[in-house]
């Protein structure tokens, strides 16, 4: 397939071999530079392994199969994955600039990709900065004993609990009222929290401070943001497996269901997992691997790169189901004590007359001799495979399910301090990438004057994304959060995905992207990317694209609301979303999606009237 | 003689049974879990116990009931089970068919809960008074909210961190300044370059123009 668009000019936007060379003796242009490979590493691993690792993955791994899941995860990993990251790195090290130069460099029609990416990368820091303020929340509470969510507020007359809190859980309660006091749709704007708004003002100067000077500055964050999840991890992984239950939550995560593998939505999803979390088409890391020398080995790091998140993953995952097993044990064990307190209760026996082992058949032998009083009692149904699969993704995991394992564990306050700054720095991370993918594509567009320094473009995106922020300190914050999180982060990455691929197999020209590795690294790419940079990749980006604009399209959007008059509390009940969430749902996905044939468009008719006007 | 008082404590013993039977108006039912609050340290409810929870009720009664004195033998108490569970009623010292009110009862019980509940090393949740919902504690909460004093070390750090990078900054300038000064402008200008003689080259990539180019 040799079939590349014509596309003239390309060789006076881009330096060749020579020059790069040159460039590079003489260390020419101000571009800033990593200061060591390790930096580097660093930063990419960290800008990867983010949120969804924790919270995301493992509840994949689970609800598809378990051990099974990882067949199709690690297939997409090698097939979908790691061509792209090649390709983003090695673009950006062969023409030295963030996303808009490099894909302006290539053909000025195609500025729109980077574009594209510029908003992608906006929209998605503003809702995970709030999701990183919610956790400097948290974070900030982790510093008493006993942790304000284990304890419910009380009413009046100091005889019980504040009816919300008594029905639902004290970390239900801590979480959708005393943090977010969400109200009861995306509609119902409310007040403004004081609290969040305060907690924002942090997170974001925090990043601020961390990319003011670019990578400069973010390169020696690393070191403490990318390492100390994996430290972290591993202290709760020691704890976790040594907490009672932890087995039974690993056996239910890693208990293969080979029947899940001829479903195709889990292939689908390990595809978008893998997409997402590497990072792909955000920017980022074309803008990252742009400061690297030229003779960089990209391969070798793309390869490194997607072996360190895979593993990453497990890991997180293997962590995170030790702690939910020891949760569901404990619950299911004051599930049963709780049933027999109140058969002891009913029929005045003596308390060693009915124990854990012996539960069982006393039950049915009372229920048999008494079936009328056992069924007036409120005898619960303790179900440990419910309990293993209760909210486990995403914040829910996080802020409930954690925080209520955390709180059962000795020395809850410790931990909890772990945890959320473990959190923080997987979330800061990523931010660093995100930035980095907002500011230089700022700064090729000259949005800003040309003087100003990079500080100041810096700051002044963070204090303009701070200001977008607020929408998310209202009490229908945490919807908004949802609305973003489903549609800004989604459709857009893949089409930007499938752009990327097909303008640089296509466009640029893949016999030149090989003579540029050949350059760059010493060899030439080998068939295994040959064929998955033309066909294999892109027709899987198509196909996950595909299907989710079909899914999108089918259903009807709803959304999860914390309602205490609806008739599921307290589980959070579904609704509707209203109708002017379309207009919102075009911004945050149509808009990144269309950039690049609009403003192909757009440069077109310039082109042609500035030819007319000429002539 | 002998069989007056003999008749008189049947008498008695007959009356208190009438007046105790399980959802008696004026009774309360009291529920005892030892093994739950004690684990192995558990002691065995037996008739002294039981003396003793009398009593208990009995010193109660005085305290907060003004101006008479209830015996051990006013508090009466009937269908023991097994669980360790039984209804008591409280006679008045005065008249032994007459039962005090349950709001008196109740009130003392509230009042003096937390002395009961340590003499049997019990809490509210072992030693249940059917019917009188313990006065729940309230959570604690400090003066200065703790999130707050965090806020405020972090935000600290923070402002550190601002003024270390301006005064890094100033520094960074005033050393530039003072090469400039001292020796020639050799890493100014870095876009335009020269072709310098001996160098056989057809022409210079211009990364000036490259990176002005708007369309």
């Amino acid at each position: 397939m040799r079939l590349v668009l014509p596309n003239p000019g390309l060789d006076l936007r881009i330096p060749n071999h020579e020059d790069l060379d040159r460039m590079e003796k003489e260390e020419a242009g101000d571009r800033l530079k990593w200061d060591n490979k390790a930096q580097y590493i660093l930063t990419c691993v960290g800008f990867c392994i983010g949120l969804g690792n924790v919270w995301r993955f493992p509840y994949l791994c689970q609800s598809h199969g378990g051990g099974a899941f990882l067949i199709p995860y690690l297939i997409l990993l090698v097939l979908e994955g790691m061509p792209l990251l090649l390709l983003e790195f090695a673009i950006g090290q062969r023409l030295r600039k963030g996303s808009v130069g490099v894909w302006r460099s290539i053909s000025p029609y195609l500025t729109g990709i980077g574009i594209a990416s510029m908003l992608v990368s906006f929209l998605v820091a503003l809702y995970y900065n709030t999701l990183i303020a919610w956790i400097m929340w948290y974070f900030f509470n982790s510093f008493q004993s006993p942790l304000p969510w284990t304890q419910c507020p009380l009413n009046e007359n100091g005889t019980g609990f504040v009816p919300e809190c008594q029905e639902s859980s004290t970390v239900d309660y801590f979480f959708y009222r005393v943090t977010l006091n969400s109200s009861q749709s995306i509609a119902d704007s409310g007040e403004i929290q004081w609290a969040i708004v305060v907690c924002l003002l942090a997170a974001w100067t925090v990043v601020a401070i961390c990319c003011i000077r670019g990578i400069s500055t973010t390169g020696k964050a690393v070191y403490v943001t990318a390492i100390l999840p994996y430290i972290v991890l591993g202290i709760f992984l020691v704890r976790g497996l040594s907490l009672k239950g932890a087995l039974s939550g690993l056996k239910f995560l890693f208990t293969p269901d080979v029947d899940e593998l001829i479903n195709p939505t889990t292939w689908l999803d390990a595809g978008a997992q893998v997409f997402y979390s590497f990072g792909l088409a955000w920017g980022g890391l074309i803008s990252f691997s742009s400061y690297n020398p030229v003779h960089n080995n990209c391969e070798q790091d793309a390869v490194i790169l997607s072996v360190v998140t895979g593993l990453t993953s497990v890991y997180a995952a293997t962590v995170t189901y030790s702690i939910i097993g020891f949760r569901a044990t404990e619950k299911y064990d004051n599930c049963i004590s709780g049933n027999i307190v109140t058969l002891l209760n009913a029929f005045d026996l003596s308390e060693d007359n009915i124990t854990t082992t012996n539960y069982e058949d006393t039950l049915n032998h009372l229920n048999s001799v008494y079936p009328n009083v056992v069924q007036g009692l409120d005898i619960k149904e303790c179900d440990m495979q419910k309990l293993l699969s209760e909210g486990v993704e995403g914040t829910g995991l996080a802020f409930i399910v954690f925080t209520e394992a955390i709180t059962k564990m000795p020395g809850s306050p410790i931990w909890s301090v772990l945890f959320f700054l473990m959190l923080f720095c997987l979330g800061l991370s990523t931010l660093f990438g995100n930035i980095e993918g907002v500011v230089v594509p700022l700064k090729d567009l000259n949005v800003f004057p040309k003087k100003w320094p990079h500080e100041v473009v810096t700051g002044i995106t963070c204090a303009v994304a701070f200001v977008i922020c607020l929408l998310f300190a209202q009490q229908s914050g945490l919807y908004w959060v949802t609305v973003f999180d489903t549609f800004a982060g989604s459709v857009p990455l893949l089409t930007v995905g499938l752009f990327e691929m097909v303008a640089i197999v296509y466009v640029y020209g893949i016999d030149r992207f090989n003579e540029d590795i050949v350059f760059m690294i010493g060899h030439k790419p080998n068939i295994f990317w040959q064929v998955t940079w033309r066909v294999v990749s892109p027709l899987i980006v198509l196909v996950i694209l595909i299907f989710y604009l079909v899914t999108i399209a089918q259903k009807e959007l709803r959304y999860l609301v914390w309602d205490y008059n609806s008739e599921e509390f307290p589980s959070l009940a579904s609704v509707p979303f209203p109708s002017w969430i379309n207009a919102v749902i075009f911004l945050l996905a149509g808009v990144p999606s269309i950039t690049l044939p609009v403003y192909a468009l757009c440069r077109l008719v310039f082109v042609y009237c500035k030819k007319r006007s000429e002539k | 003689m002998l069989e007056k008082i003999f008749l008189l404590l049947c008498f008695s013993s007959a009356l208190a049974n009438q007046l105790c039977k399980p959802d008696a108006s004026d009774g309360y039912k009291v529920r005892i879990s030892l093994k739950t609050a004690l684990g192995d340290d558990a002691y065995v409810w037996n008739e002294n116990e039981m003396f003793f929870f009398r009593s208990t009720l009995a010193f109660a009664m005085r305290t907060h009931v003004s101006g008479q004195r209830f015996e051990v033998s006013n508090i009466v108490v009937c269908n023991e089970t097994p669980r360790v569970s039984f209804w008591f009623v409280v006679t008045s010292p005065q008249n032994l068919s007459q039962l005090i009110d349950k709001e008196h009862v109740e009130e003392a019980i509230r009042k003096s809960r937390s002395r009961i509940n340590s003499a049997f090393l019990l809490t509210d949740n072992t030693l249940e008074f059917i019917g009188i919902h313990p006065t729940l504690a309230a959570p604690v909460e400090p003066v200065t909210p703790p999130w707050l004093i965090v806020f405020g070390v972090v935000m600290g750090a923070i402002a550190a961190g601002i003024v270390v990078y301006m005064v890094s900054t100033v520094v960074r300038k005033k050393r530039k300044k003072n090469e400039k000064t001292n020796g020639d402008d050799t890493d100014g200008e870095t876009r335009v370059k020269t072709i310098e003689s001996g160098r056989a080259a057809d022409g210079v990539y211009n990364l000036s123009f490259a990176d002005d180019e708007r369309l």
